[in-house]
């Protein structure tokens, strides 16, 4: 692929994943740039449609992380959010959407140098794969002149 | 202009398929999908269906899609620049298949986009398209054509319509139009002398069930009749009528944006949804179904003729297939005709 | 079905309920639903094969409830679909009496609720064979051709809604679809929006889909978009040990565990 930088959209958390994300930009730790990271009060907020719409909008890969269980700001937002996600990631690969795009962790306020391998591990996966395809071409395609399936 | 009449044989037809295929038309046919039948484009003749009474989705798609992009739009520093669609772009047609009841509904169509405002995507997509209409043998107890001022053999709204001649038989061509006779000069070879033949023989057998001036003049009197709501207890409140009917034209008006630049789109949409007349207030002037479903019969049997001059319903019987809870309007409208005064 | 149509007479001229929601017999061989209210139309009820819409839609209608007190002539997917509304505080037995039809078509009349609960516990939510076929099939396939069999599949769909309108846990005065701030789901029929709308329905059906397939049976262009609940309830069979509607058990979704286990999350 011709200079392809992945486009990486994150869904964290800012009491964990965030804090950590921000350790590792003040630690000094190098890391890919391709992320853009919106912030929730806690994964529990995350709707699964900002996925689908990350992918609509343009993302080649999705982040999502949060505290690790037990250790939730909010006791269970987390909880809550994980088992959403078994089910969502479940639908997500019936329906043929490629999970390998998606990644999910846990990633606390501490781990500083998690994060930055966690970004540039889906960063290379990302590179690899190539641009998400398949939805940019769903999205895309014009509203066709006549439609009829 | 005078209707020619024409034999073509049944070995002919795919003939005729295959020549208007090397004249690079685009033609919609039925074919199935999930055991339904709808108009799709066809490459080739063996891709058409012909063992059905009636289509399930009806062919106003193709003049009247069900998501049409009406332009673009890009705001920038200066304000908006806006892109309508190129009408050049619209792509010549043959509908391939059509019954009469879905030819005769463009006319209701034609009335509804022309009205007020004329819709120059909708008159220039039915410009492009000619209509090979074909009679029916058969017809089912959901059809009522003949009721609705239409009939298995009534050549409203076709360019050319082919009434098979029998089972297995040859086909009457009765050319209306100087679409039809385009599409003759194309493959006039296949275009035979026909004797005199009385189509009527062939055709099916759709006995008059109600009687629609009758119930046009019943409806004026109607409005707070129980009978709205005894007859739409059952009814869902889905879309499901509005999209596989012929002549039914509400349309929804949709921007899609992204970022600082975005498509109007239109796209259907029905009398049927709770949404349909809510207004920003919060006030619903239809707020129970049985509002709804009154104003979807009033709207196509007494609004339509009282303002367009035009029925707005052909008889398919699509809807009452379609419904998922059997609100069978023919049904409806023999009750209508018994019980009002 | 005479002891349903003699118990619907007895209840409504003792004005025990004021509506009998039920089955008659609709165009050619389908059948529809039939409301009840005055005794002597008790006759008009019947009982067959073809019965299979998801009476439960109703107990949620205003039209229907504002009557007063509902009896319904409910299957076991019926049954399932009223427990989930209940769990839901949807119905209680001051708004419905339930007169079931057992899988063998005897009629049982439940005093309460927590009776229609324990008939329904008997039975576990099973996907039937057919459609485990294709769902076994489809899993066979690498996620590129499930792709290409989605957007195939889903593309047709026009929007009608006529799955949502049918399922009796769609009872939202004001469906997600309906809002345009945001317009989440797009309203017009595209390849993209209606990939969104029929994911948002599975994800909205989790844990709360009793697999009556009213949605498939609705559709009027035949999409198999009850495969994507089958699924749903498969998925939490796997991960959860399945589920059960239950008017005071935990819903899948609302609720967790400490341990649920996963393989992907690092």
């Amino acid at each position: 692929m011709v200079d392809f930088e992945p486009k990486i959209v994150a869904f964290v958390c800012n009491w964990c994943t965030y804090a950590g994300a921000d350790l590792t930009g003040t630690s000094r730790i190098k890391y890919a740039s391709n992320v853009r990271i919106v912030r929730f009060p806690c994964t529990g907020r995350i709707d699964y449609m900002l996925l689908l719409k990350a992918f609509a909008e343009g993302a080649d890969g999705i982040i999502v992380s949060g505290c690790h269980p037990n250790d939730c700001h909010y006791t269970s937002g987390n909880f809550h959010a994980r088992r959403r996600w078994i089910m969502f990631r479940s639908l997500c690969d019936f329906m043929g959407i490629d999970t390998r795009r998606i990644k999910f962790s846990w990633v606390s306020a501490a781990e500083g140098a998690k994060w930055a391998d966690i970004v540039n591990t889906i960063v290379a996966s990302i590179r690899e794969l190539g641009p998400y395809e398949d939805y940019k071409k769903v999205v895309k395609k014009p509203v066709k002149e006549v439609s009829n399936g | 202009m005078n209707i020619d009449k024409w034999l073509v044989r049944k070995d002919s037809l795919e003939k005729l398929f295959d020549i208007l295929k090397q004249n690079s038309k685009t033609i919609y046919a039925p074919a199935t999908k999930n055991g339904k039948v709808s108009f799709i484009e066809t490459d080739s003749f063996s891709g058409i269906t012909t063992d059905y009474i009636q289509t399930t989705q009806s062919s106003k798609e193709i003049v009247f899609p069900r998501t049409e992009k009406i332009l673009d739009y890009t705001k920038n520093r200066d304000g908006m620049s806006v892109k309508g669609i190129d009408l050049k772009d619209i792509p010549e047609i043959i509908l391939w298949g059509v019954r009469p009841c879905d030819a005769m509904g463009i006319d209701g169509l034609s009335a509804i986009f022309n009205w007020d405002y004329k819709d120059e995507i909708y008159n220039n997509r039915l410009s492009r398209v000619t209509v090979l209409g074909f009679s029916c043998s058969k017809s089912d107890e959901y059809c009522f054509c003949t009721s609705a001022g239409g009939g298995p053999g009534n050549n409203a709204g076709s360019d050319i319509l082919f009434t098979q001649l029998g089972t297995d038989g040859d086909y009457l061509a009765e050319v209306l139009t100087e679409k039809g006779s385009a599409v003759v000069l194309l493959a006039s070879g296949l275009f035979e002398k026909a004797g005199e033949i009385k189509k009527e023989q062939f055709l099916a057998e759709v006995p008059v069930r109600f009687n629609k001036e009758e119930i046009r003049k019943k409806l004026e009197n109607s409005f707070e009749s129980e009978l709205w709501i005894e007859h739409s207890l059952r009814c869902l409140g889905c879309g499901a009528c509005a999209y596989v009917c012929p002549t039914c034209a509400c349309f929804d008006i949709q921007d899609e944006a992204h970022g600082k630049a975005g498509t109007r789109v239109r796209c259907w949409d029905s009398c049927g949804f709770s949404l349909f007349t809510l207004h920003t207030s919060g006030h619903n002037p239809r707020e129970l179904q049985s509002q709804r479903w009154r104003q979807r019969i009033m709207h196509k049997f007494s609004y339509m003729p009282d303002r367009l001059s035009v029925y707005g319903c052909t008889g398919c019987g699509r809807c009452s297939r379609a419904c998922p809870v059997d609100m069978n309007i023919l049904e409806h409208l023999i009750s209508i005709q018994e019980v009002i005064v | 079905m005479d002891d349903l149509r003699k118990r619907a007479k007895e209840l409504l001229e003792s004005s025990t309920v004021k509506v009998v929601i039920g089955y008659e017999q609709g165009t050619a061989n389908k059948t529809r639903a039939l409301f009840v209210e005055k005794p002597e139309d008790a006759v008009k009820l019947i009982f067959d094969s073809y019965c299979v819409q998801n009476l439960a839609v109703y107990v949620t209608k205003r039209e229907i409830r504002d009557k007063g007190k509902m009896a319904i002539a409910a299957t076991l997917p019926v049954l399932r679909s009223i427990i989930q509304l209940a769990s839901e505080s949807q119905v209680n037995d001051n708004n419905l009496l339930v007169l079931g039809i057992t899988p063998e078509s005897k009629l049982v009349e439940f005093s309460n609720l927590a009776e229609v609960e324990t008939f329904v516990h008997q039975y576990q939510i099973e996907i039937d064979a057919h459609n485990k076929e294709i769902l076994d099939k489809l899993d066979k396939m690498t996620p590129a051709e499930r792709w290409k069999f989605w957007i195939d599949e889903l593309t047709p769909c026009f929007k009608c809604y006529a799955c949502r309108a049918a399922c009796p846990m769609c009872y939202c005065h004001r469906c997600t679809v309906d809002f345009n701030q945001p317009q989440w789901i797009p309203v017009p029929s595209h390849e993209l929006g209606n990939l969104e709308w029929h994911i948002m329905r599975a994800v909205h059906l989790t844990g709360r889909c009793v697999d009556c397939d009213a949605c498939y049976n609705a559709c009027p262009l035949g999409i198999p978009l009850n495969l994507l609940t089958k699924k749903m309830v498969e998925e939490a069979k796997v991960h959860f040990g399945g589920y059960q509607p239950a008017i005071k058990g935990e819903h899948l979704m609302s609720t967790y565990k400490p341990d649920d286990k996963e393989n992907f999350i690092q």
